[in-house]
């Protein structure tokens, strides 16, 4: 095995445990920690596969951004009423089933696009375009604008969407 | 390969003592020049001038008796000022100091220092929270707040002076600037600094510990050394946000005569003394006026400067 192998198999195990933790812990402040270093430990599987751009963007966006708001959301629910566990919300089947969607889904995107290809041959393809920055760049702009696009009106739509339900429920 | 591993290790240890060292004389820097701006003379006491202050301060932090309240949730309690810490000094590792010089070259530096110190903010969070004290969790929740806003635009200013450079690798953005970047993009480098104020939560925008409104915000609660590694993480942020300045708008190391390293200090420092004098200067801004400039007022100029820099670099 190569180091880099052996460093895989680390972070993805550590990820893998920490992630195991984000949902059996009872405290959901203690959940949301586990949450941050499952994410770091994530990054560090991308910057294996040579994809800094993706393990920097996992950082700044999850560990930092969205688990900042799930993390003041937590701290605005008083501390009792965070730790209560709720049994039986019914939600097992539905949640075992989407989860067992998207293993599909993913399983699928990485037997497609990587089957019979050696490790590293993305970033091979990735440093045609001068490191992994520049070919995301040139890739969002070009090939997959369109779709790029659509994302970006879903999310500001979202946020719209939300800034009215909240005002709404303000103002009554 | 020992040889490199050596070659490593020492460069960590040099850039980490050196950092250590002005992180710790900072402080003594701080209250000598903010007590000459208000008439005083600062420390005097502990060495010729003060100037065995901050080992004294250290000396007394270290052997301070460590109170963890009750209500306290212990584990978070400890873990929030490492992540603060830690977060804070792992930023060295990618500024380049001299065009050789730097423990280790990402093509993503930026958006390396970025990233982490977004995550070192969650320390301050964590840490309003575990403290189980009321100033504390209202300071971790504004912290969260600023921290959401003041990201944004500074991530923005930085994006029309990286258009310019065309790269995300701290070294390139150097290489690149042939005049230095500020002359380009004068209004990104003010909204730089505004938003970097925010960042490190100085005055004018230090509301997450404001002490007259919330004792001391997130870390009311800390004392002893815990309470230094907040302090320590706050005066390597400011000595983080200046190395970036520094290198994006200043063109790092460039300049004549003096060796490179010598003028990525002197340039460095001239922004740490800013930052000084803007807490020396300005009173603290209410927390709804802080957040109706960041959104209603930077993230609009900071979006036409993006535009603009657009729109010129395709036509020129």
């Amino acid at each position: 095995m190569g180091s880099a192998q052996v460093f895989f198999y680390i972070f993805a195990a550590l990820s893998l445990i920490f992630a195991l933790l984000v949902v059996t812990r009872r405290n959901a402040i203690h959940s949301a920690i586990c949450l941050i270093v499952t994410f770091f430990f994530m990054a560090a599987v991308f910057v294996i596969l040579k994809a800094e751009l993706l393990a920097a963007v996992q950082v700044l966006v999850y560990a930092g951004g969205v688990v900042g708001l799930m993390l003041y959301v937590i701290m605005l629910v008083k501390g009792e009423e965070a730790n209560q566990v709720k049994h039986n919300l019914g939600q097992k089947i539905i949640a075992a089933f989407v989860a067992l969607l998207l293993f599909i889904q993913l399983a699928a995107v990485v037997w497609v696009s990587l089957a019979g290809k050696k490790a590293g041959a993305l970033a091979a393809e990735a440093a045609k375009f001068g490191g992994n920055t520049e070919g995301i760049g040139a890739l969002l702009y070009t090939k997959y604008l369109l779709p790029f696009e659509v994302a970006s009106v879903l999310l500001l739509a979202a946020m719209v969407g939300a800034i009215v339900l909240a005002k709404n429920k303000l103002e009554r | 390969m020992w040889h490199d591993i050596g070659l490593a290790l020492l460069r960590i240890i040099v850039v980490f003592a050196v950092a250590l060292l002005f992180v710790a004389y900072l402080t003594y820097l701080e209250r000598k020049v903010i007590g000459h701006m208000q008439v005083r003379m600062g420390p005097m006491r502990v060495g010729p001038h003060g100037l065995l202050q901050p080992i004294a301060d250290g000396l007394k932090l270290f052997f301070k008796e460590d109170i963890v309240p009750y209500e306290s949730y212990k584990l978070t309690f400890y873990f929030a000022p490492l992540l603060c810490l830690v977060c804070a000094l792992i930023l060295f590792a990618v500024v380049p100091i001299d065009r050789n010089f730097m423990i280790t070259r990402l093509n993503i530096g930026l958006l390396y220092i970025l990233s982490i110190a977004s995550v070192g903010v969650m320390g301050i969070i964590l840490a309003g929270w575990a403290s189980g004290s009321k100033y504390s969790l209202l300071g971790g929740l504004r912290s969260a707040a600023q921290m959401f806003s003041y990201e944004i635009f500074l991530g923005f200013s930085l994006i029309g002076p990286l258009m310019i450079a065309g790269s995300l690798d701290l070294v390139k953005i150097v290489e690149a600037q042939k005049v230095p970047l500020i002359v380009y993009q004068p209004v990104a480098f003010v909204i730089y600094l505004i938003a970097a104020l925010g960042e490190i939560n100085r005055t004018p925008f230090d509301l997450p510990e404001a002490e007259s409104e919330l004792v001391a915000g997130f870390h009311t609660e800390y004392s002893g050394m815990k309470f230094a590694y907040f302090f320590l993480a706050e005066y390597a942020n400011l000595l983080i946000v200046s190395a970036i300045a520094t290198i994006v708008f200043l063109a790092g190391w460039k300049g004549p005569i003096l060796p490179g390293w010598m003028w990525f200090l002197i340039k460095m420092f001239i922004f740490v003394y800013f930052f000084i004098w803007v807490r020396a200067t300005f009173p603290r801004y209410r927390y709804d006026q802080f957040m109706r400039i960041g959104w209603k007022i930077m993230l609009p100029v900071v979006l036409a400067n993006i535009v603009v820099t657009g729109i010129v670099m395709m036509l020129v």
